[in-house]
């Protein structure tokens, strides 16, 4: 039987486990608001390497590992391996995950990362092509600033729309069976370009992609907000969000009052200074895991649509004067 | 979204976008900026009650400033000061130092040639290469002008 669902969406006819799933982030994101929900905090942001890029190898490798502890899984049991990150050429996942030896496929969808190795892991389970793999992915503030942004220790003034990316990794063991909560359902994302040209507003750049991204997930699952316990946006920030609730009320949708951004939620706005939120692919990936997961684990969220959202920015056609499109994947979790 | 759409998008976005209190900056940026000019004066004022020449003091004055920067830089004072006093800290000459040394630091991991070689003017690049190139300019007016008897 298809699982196609209306335009852009799956809806799988055995739903697929989530076994095992884990965090591993930074000093910062360990003194913010959910600190005491994530599997390791590491004071140090080297994380006892000797460059940032290393240091983030670091935090997927670490974080993959508790995954699968957390799963009751040897990593020979591990088909394949969904990951990406936000540096060039995603060295943070091949440098991370090399010496496990196992099946890779590198992805890159910026901050959406999660989403699509989500995506594609469940499908991949789904489909029967694997009965355990990993979707992983992992952000770094320093490497991010590194590679789209200032050396760290150049003087200048953040805009009050920059997020602060967060310094962090998630990863989740998908399979066929076990686990108390499944992946029903995924919407891909399209990428949706209006236009916007200010790298340091990107929830702004994302919003209409998340957007885009909801509206079809409903309209394809003949939902309305209300059978979600919790739709979750990746990194969206309070500007992005803003907009995110005016796009989807002119659309006649109301979301605002099961509406959470991972962003907003990661981070105390005031009293940590990061300005509009948090965002890389560290923060939807580890929110989701330690502080989202658990709760539709336990029956609390019964049904939850988890939309990360990408900002696809380049240095290079950001500097030839092209905008930033945004992306967007959704993925429905269940409690089983 | 077609260009219509998007530029309607970009006019909502900007409502919708907060930003730094302009005046707030400005006082800022005044106070900060003017300590370090301040400071910048206190250094001619003893370098010249040392004996030194106008030239000389001067020369001292810009040497001192630019190695405080380089040294705050590398204490992470400097960005700190700079999120504070904002152009109050980019205008100055010690802007300039930050600009050099904050890549210098970022880019050591990737060697002494690809690294800080190739990567240390990556943000002062512009300055340099257009300061040099608009005093070339300025040369070239002045030499025709003194050829042609304008000056």
């Amino acid at each position: 039987m298809s699982q196609m669902i209306g335009e852009q969406s799956v809806c799988f006819e055995n739903p697929v486990s989530i076994l095992g799933a884990a965090s591993v982030v930074g000093k910062k994101e360990g003194e913010g608001p959910l600190g005491s929900y994530f599997d390791m905090v590491c004071d140090d942001p080297m994380m006892g390497c000797k460059c940032w890029e290393e240091a983030e190898s670091t935090l997927q490798k670490e974080a993959a590992q508790l995954a699968m502890a957390k799963a009751n899984l040897d990593k020979q049991r591990i088909r394949m391996i969904f990951a990406g990150d936000l540096l060039a050429q995603s060295i943070a996942s091949s440098f991370g995950i090399m010496d496990f030896r196992i099946p890779v496929y590198g992805l890159y969808g910026a901050c959406s990362t999660m989403g699509e190795a989500m995506s594609l892991g469940a499908m991949a389970v789904a489909g029967g092509y694997g009965d355990c793999v990993l979707s992983l992915t992992s952000s770094h503030f320093a490497s991010a600033e590194k590679e789209f942004r200032f050396p760290l220790a150049y003087g200048n003034q953040r805009p009050l729309s920059a997020s602060w990316t967060v310094t962090g990794s998630g990863a989740c063991v998908l399979g066929k069976t076990g686990g108390k909560a499944v992946i029903t359902g995924v919407t891909a994302g399209k990428i949706i370009d209006n236009g916007l040209k200010d790298s340091m507003n990107m929830g702004a750049c994302m919003a209409t992609a998340a957007s885009d991204t909801i509206y079809h997930n409903l309209i394809d699952f003949q939902r309305s907000p209300k059978d979600y316990d919790k739709i979750i946006t990746g990194d969206l920030g309070s500007i992005g969000q803003k907009i995110l609730w005016d796009i989807l009320g002119e659309r006649g949708i109301d979301i605002r009052n099961n509406h959470m951004d991972c962003g907003i939620e990661i981070f105390d706005q005031e009293k940590q200074d990061t300005h509009a939120g948090g965002s890389g692919c560290g923060c939807a990936a580890s929110v989701f895991v330690s502080y989202i997961l658990p709760k539709i684990e336990s029956g609390e969220w019964k049904r939850v649509l988890f939309v990360p959202t990408g900002a696809l920015l380049s240095k290079v056609s950001f500097s030839e004067g092209n905008s930033v499109p945004g992306i967007a994947h959704g993925v429905v979790v269940d409690t089983k | 979204m077609d260009k219509i759409q998007q530029k309607e998008y970009e006019t909502y976005v900007k409502s919708v976008t907060p930003v730094h209190s302009l005046p707030k900056n400005m006082a800022k940026a005044f106070l900060v900026g003017g300590l370090i000019c301040v400071l910048g004066q206190f250094i001619l004022n003893v370098a010249k009650n040392a004996g030194l020449n106008e030239t000389d003091a001067a020369s001292w004055c810009s040497m001192i400033l630019v190695l405080l920067s380089v040294l705050f830089t590398g204490w992470n004072i400097y960005p700190r000061l700079a999120k504070f006093g904002g152009a109050g800290t980019l205008v100055p000459i010690t802007g300039f130092a930050n600009s050099v040394a904050a890549p210098a630091i970022e880019f050591q991991k990737e060697g002494q040639v690809f690294g800080i070689g190739c990567k240390i003017f990556t943000i002062c690049g512009p300055v340099i290469l257009y300061g040099i190139f608009s005093s070339w300019v300025l040369g070239l007016i002045y030499w025709a002008g003194k050829l042609f008897g304008w000056f």
